[in-house]
Parts: C-alpha cells; sequence; structure tokens
C-alpha cells in the first residue's frame, strides 16, 4: 500500500431534469489504491449534495456502480484509482450508455431488469449450471460429488449493454447480459426463450465486436456465449428441418437429448 | 374511508421490510430514500443469513431473532439466498473451551448444529485450516444485499407503495404542537424541493436515525460502529466459516458469487456520510481470514470497504452491544405525535422488525390489520426496476 497520495481531478457528467449537460470539476486528494467509487462518494460526501449516483456493496456484488471511467465502462467500487489515471490526472466519470438517465450517474436499469426475467436468468443457480467455464476458473472446490447452490456470476451491472456497439443503433436488441441469461437458463427445453434468442434482435444481431466480454468484470463472458448460443440454435434448426414432423415441439427436443 | 398515510424516510433493509409490510396491511406509503436502494449500511453488509450460531452464547435474544427470520427469509426469498449452511471451526485451545457453551446455546436458542470432526469437517470444507479441531454446521447462508432489499422494495411497489429515491429528507414538517406532520424534501433527481405530508412518519435510517430524529428534537440512543470487509477474488470455501470463538475482528469469511469475504471490525466514528476504509484493519482481516483458511494468503484482494452497524445503546464497546432492534414511539419517549423511529437490528431480522413497527403504526392509527409477511413470497427483486413508480 502506498503511503504517497496524488491529486486528482474527477471531471463528473451532470445532468437535472431539461437541463443541458455538462461537466464539473472537483480537485481531490486521493490514495492511489482508493476505488474510484470512493472518490465520487467524497465528492458527495463533501463537496456538492446535489450529485445523484448508484451504490451498494461496494464489493462487486450487487452491480449498482457502473459507470464510464474515462470512457470505458467500469465497476467503480473495484477500480482502483492507480489504474485509470496518475498523479495529477484526470478522471472522467459519465452514465452508463444505452440506458436512460435518470440524473448525473444514475441510470434506469429497468429495460435490462425486465428482459432479464424474461429470459429466465436464475440469480441463484447450481455451482455446476454457472461455471460456463469451468475448466478455466473453477468457482471453488467443493466435496466431490456435491453441487451447490450460488448466487450467479452475473451481477446486472450492464457494463456489456453500455458497451455493445449494437445495442446503441438498435436499442431492441435484447443486448449482451440478456443472452447471456438465456444461455445460462438454457433454450433447450424452453421455446419461447429460444424465440427470443433466435430473432433479429437475438443473436444474429450481434456483430461480435466482443466489447461486452472486455468489459464484463464478473467472468460471465457474454461475447462467447452469444457464439455458443448460435451454434445451439444452428443445430437445432437443422435437427428440425431434417427430423420429419417439422415441429417445433418440446417435448422432441426433450426426446433427442 | 381514504387509507392513513406513511412517509418512511430511508430505503435500507428496515425501510424496504416496513414498506412492504404496510402496504399488505392498507396503508398509502410513500419511502423518501436521499440515494438509491440499500446505498447506506444495508447494501455493504457482509451478506451473512445469520444462523444465530454467533450470538448464542451471550446475546441470546438476538440468536432466536436470527435463526427465526433465517428460516422464513429461506421460505419468502429464496432468488436472492445461497442457503448453503455455515461451520464452526474450533482451532487452538481456546477455541476448543468454548464448544460446550456453544453447545449449550445452540440448544437454548433451537439453532440446530451438528458436530463434525477435523476429517469431516476438511472433507466438506478442504480449504479450511488443516489445524481444525473440532467443528459445528449451522444453518448460515449468504444473501445478496441488494437483491434482498429490492426483493422487499419490489413486492411493495406491486402493492401500492412508491419509491422516492434520490430524496432528500431536509426538514420534517412540524405542527404548533410539536408533532410531526410530514417531511420537506429535496429531489436531487430533479431538483426540486417540495412538502409531502402523512399521518405518520417512520424514521427508518439505521445508524443515522439519531440526525434524523434531532430534527424533531428527540433522541434515540443510537451507537454507529462501523466494521471493515475485505472481499477476496476466490470462493475458497462454499460455506460460511465461522471462528468457534466469542465474536471477534474477522472471525467470519461469507462466500458470494466467485468471492469470499472476510470480516470483519467494530469501532467508533462521528462522521457517518463518510467513513474510510482503515488499512490496519484490512490487514488484520487478511491475517485472520488466513488463520480461518489459509489459502486467503494466495488469493488476490478484490474489494476493501466498510458499514456502519446502527447498534443501540451507549457507553460500551461495540462488541457487548446486543443486536436485537427497537421501535420508538416517540410520543412515549419524546412526546411528540405522528413519529417512530426503528433502528438496531440485524439484515437478517428485517422482517421482523417491520412487523414490530408496523405493529407500532397500526396501534398508533387505530388500523386493525394482522401482520402476513411471514407468509407471503417476495416477487424477483428484477420488479423494483421493471414496475413504474
Amino acid at each position: 500500500m502506498s503511503t504517497s497520495k496524488w491529486t486528482v481531478t474527477f471531471k463528473v457528467f451532470r445532468k437535472k431534469g431539461e437541463e443541458v449537460p455538462h461537466y464539473d470539476e472537483f480537485k481531490l486528494e486521493v490514495d492511489p489504491d482508493e476505488y474510484v467509487l470512493d472518490g465520487v462518494e467524497r465528492i458527495w460526501a463533501f463537496h456538492d449534495r446535489s450529485l445523484t449516483y448508484r451504490h451498494a456493496c461496494h464489493h462487486s456484488t450487487c452491480g449498482a456502480c457502473g459507470m464510464r471511467v474515462n470512457g470505458v465502462e467500469k465497476l467503480t467500487c473495484i477500480t482502483p484509482v492507480r489504474d485509470v489515471t496518475h498523479d495529477g490526472g484526470v478522471i472522467r466519470v459519465e452514465p452508463l450508455r444505452n440506458f436512460t438517465l435518470v440524473s448525473d450517474l444514475a441510470v434506469d436499469m429497468g429495460v435490462m431488469y425486465t428482459r432479464m426475467d424474461k429470459v429466465g436468468q436464475r440469480s441463484v443457480n447450481s455451482d455446476a449450471k454457472e461455471a460456463y467455464q469451468s475448466e478455466n476458473r473453477p468457482a471453488g472446490p467443493a466435496e466431490s460429488g456435491v453441487d451447490f447452490i450460488r448466487l450467479s456470476d452475473c451481477i446486472e451491472c450492464g457494463l456489456c449493454i453500455s458497451a455493445c456497439p449494437i445495442t446503441a443503433s438498435s436499442p431492441e436488441y435484447l443486448g449482451p447480459a440478456v443472452l447471456a441469461g438465456a444461455h445460462q437458463h438454457g433454450i433447450k427445453g424452453d421455446e419461447q426463450v429460444f424465440r427470443l434468442a433466435d430473432c433479429e434482435d437475438g443473436v444474429w444481431r450481434c456483430h461480435s465486436a466482443f466489447e461486452c466480454t472486455a468489459v464484463c468484470p464478473s467472468f460471465v463472458d457474454p461475447g462467447e456465449r452469444i457464439m455458443d448460443l448460435r451454434k445451439q440454435i444452428i443445430g437445432e434448426q437443422f435437427r428440425r428441418l431434417f427430423s420429419g414432423s417439422n415441429a417445433r415441439k418440446i417435448n422432441t427436443m426433450e426426446a433427442s437429448k | 374511508m381514504s387509507k392513513p398515510k406513511i412517509i418512511i424516510i430511508g430505503a435500507g433493509f428496515t425501510g424496504v421490510a416496513t414498506a412492504h409490510d404496510l402496504a399488505l396491511r392498507g396503508f398509502d406509503v410513500t419511502v423518501v430514500e436521499r440515494g438509491d436502494i440499500a446505498n447506506g449500511t444495508s447494501g455493504r453488509t457482509h451478506g451473512l443469513l445469520h444462523s444465530g450460531g454467533r450470538y448464542a452464547v451471550s446475546d441470546q435474544e438476538s440468536a432466536i431473532e436470527c435463526i427465526d427470520e433465517n428460516m422464513i427469509l429461506r421460505k419468502i426469498v429464496p432468488q436472492v439466498i445461497e442457503p448453503n449452511g455455515g461451520v464452526f471451526i474450533a482451532i487452538d485451545e481456546s477455541d476448543l473451551s468454548y464448544a460446550e457453551e456453544f453447545i449449550e446455546g445452540c440448544n437454548a436458542c433451537h439453532i440446530p448444529i451438528q458436530e463434525l470432526t477435523a476429517k469431516q469437517a476438511l472433507a466438506m470444507e478442504p480449504n479450511i485450516n488443516p489445524k481444525v479441531i473440532v467443528a459445528f454446521t449451522v444453518p448460515d447462508g449468504t444473501f445478496d444485499p441488494l437483491r434482498l432489499a429490492l426483493s422487499f422494495a419490489g413486492t411493495a411497489k406491486k402493492n401500492g407503495a412508491r419509491f422516492r429515491t434520490f430524496t432528500d429528507m431536509e426538514q420534517l414538517l412540524i405542527d404548533g404542537q410539536g408533532n410531526v406532520t410530514g417531511v420537506k424534501v429535496w429531489d436531487r433527481a430533479r431538483d426540486v424541493h417540495e412538502d409531502l405530508h402523512a399521518d405518520l412518519v417512520v424514521n427508518a435510517t439505521g445508524a443515522w436515525v439519531g440526525e434524523i430524529a434531532a430534527h424533531a428534537g428527540a433522541h434515540v440512543p443510537i451507537n454507529p460502529t462501523p466494521g471493515v470487509m475485505v472481499a477476496f477474488d476466490e470462493r475458497i470455501v462454499q460455506r460460511v466459516i465461522n471462528r468457534l470463538n466469542k465474536p471477534g475482528d474477522g472471525d467470519i469469511i461469507v462466500p458470494q458469487r466467485r468471492m469470499a469475504v472476510v470480516g470483519t471490525t467494530s469501532f467508533e466514528v462521528t462522521d457517518l456520510d463518510y467513513v474510510p476504509v482503515v488499512e490496519e484493519q484490512v490487514k488484520l482481516m487478511l491475517e485472520r481470514g488466513i488463520e480461518l483458511a489459509p489459502g486467503i494468503r494466495n488469493t488476490k484482494m478484490r474489494g476493501k470497504y466498510m458499514a456502519t452497524r446502527p447498534l443501540i445503546g451507549k457507553g460500551s464497546s461495540g462488541r457487548s452491544i446486543a443486536r436485537t432492534f427497537k421501535c420508538y414511539d416517540h410520543k412515549e419517549s419524546d412526546n411528540i405525535e405522528g413519529f417512530v423511529t426503528i433502528t438496531g437490528g440485524k439484515a437478517t431480522t428485517l422482517r421482523a422488525m417491520a412487523e414490530k413497527t408496523a405493529d407500532v403504526v397500526c396501534q398508533k392509527l387505530g388500523v386493525q390489520a394482522v401482520c402476513t409477511t411471514k407468509d407471503v413470497p417476495l416477487l424477483s427483486y428484477r420488479e423494483y426496476y421493471s414496475l413504474n413508480n
């Protein structure tokens, strides 16, 4: 832990109601190992009580404090100041893109949350089902043969949706977090979710930019999951094409598993 | 007849749970919160769904509240809980000598425990300290703090409660007799000031209740006591790991998602709005965490943070103060009508705190309505953001 403090200028996006967006500057003395959110919280506590921003857990389990920091989506509660600037430098803090602005740094997560429910994403899940890349990043050891229930990797922070270049131009696109949620839920055996994933606003809208995976703070890897969903969907469509019945029925899908 | 109007100040655990209870009992509820849901102590809690084992020896009233509410929350809000249980482990002779009291305490508080040999404990949790002598399983769990609060808030919203977030309480509205009749608020999202009137105002601001009550000239004996927690980047245990001893610093590891969170400490502060994380305490969490699970040494630190407990009672140190809660009718304590304060307690006991508060509200306003929250399953936490206010 460093002992010397840095002086950093926070350039904070501001907008209330109908006013024109602008930036306010706050010069703060910070410990470079402090988190960006600590700075934002101090701006509110000691400099400007009108600032609005979202935060809750301060350790990356709740997903409330997502913001754009110097142009990149970050979970600000676990982003150390030294990772984004230098002594005497600037930290530009802006709200997430592709969400409706509430005010200043706070956005409305409603659309994403509604879609997450629609694709059946579970907030608690069995570890075996959750660990998409279990061989690379096991969540942890358990006694052999015992699966356990745990909170899902996805914390619904919205960073991936803000970073997605497609969502910016196609707001109807379900978006990376939601498609990753459909992947976690499984499209085989749930025709409604299968159809949501297999449509123009589903997996086929993605242009494989993988910005989602780059900004995900929680090991969900939405980009890879979208690619895997495509494989599953193509496989299933082929199977249906040649199955003879041409029936889009769940029970036949189940029987073939 | 129109519904009685209640304003709740604070959308932490007690505020949202009280909104849910009162909405079910037919009240017109508005919650005023200066941040977003659970942005104070509640959001930053350790996330431990207490079995009560921690308090079974020294604070049995809290222990019983915890085990009873633990069982209820598992039933009404499973969508935010890791229900994997917990283990109390004895590593040295001092721990071992606590075992007898612990067993007696758990029996007295109907907390189901099971004794494990060192071998059994290590088979179950291979990463705990191999020096473990004996262990006991308890029905601990982990909850997601924000989503627990959102589940109550979302269900309350569905039942008609309104949430005014990013809205500061600036003043209590007080009539000529000194009684509380509403709140003056500042909506910071729109930058608008307005007066909201109510039949009764509930102060559910946790560690901040003293500051809010002072606006009415009322007094609450609150002892805000922060503690530090450190999150590590690997889920090295699957269950909550507790040190089998009197509650102390850094004696709990709570697994969440792919993390393990070590906590906590206990100190006093005066300015509640910004409490810095003390680096010495972070080091202490690392050291103490390593005693429980040596593998912590090789994991990366992911986040360090603090939360301020709302303990009731002045004059003694944080660890010795009971974790029970109390609802103050300020008519009785300060001769102020229209104003009730709820504080103390644990996250695990939020529903019971709300029940107690709603009972006081009903009694004060002469409303006959029973509490049903024990049996009403909560909606998806996502409803909070999906539903319009």
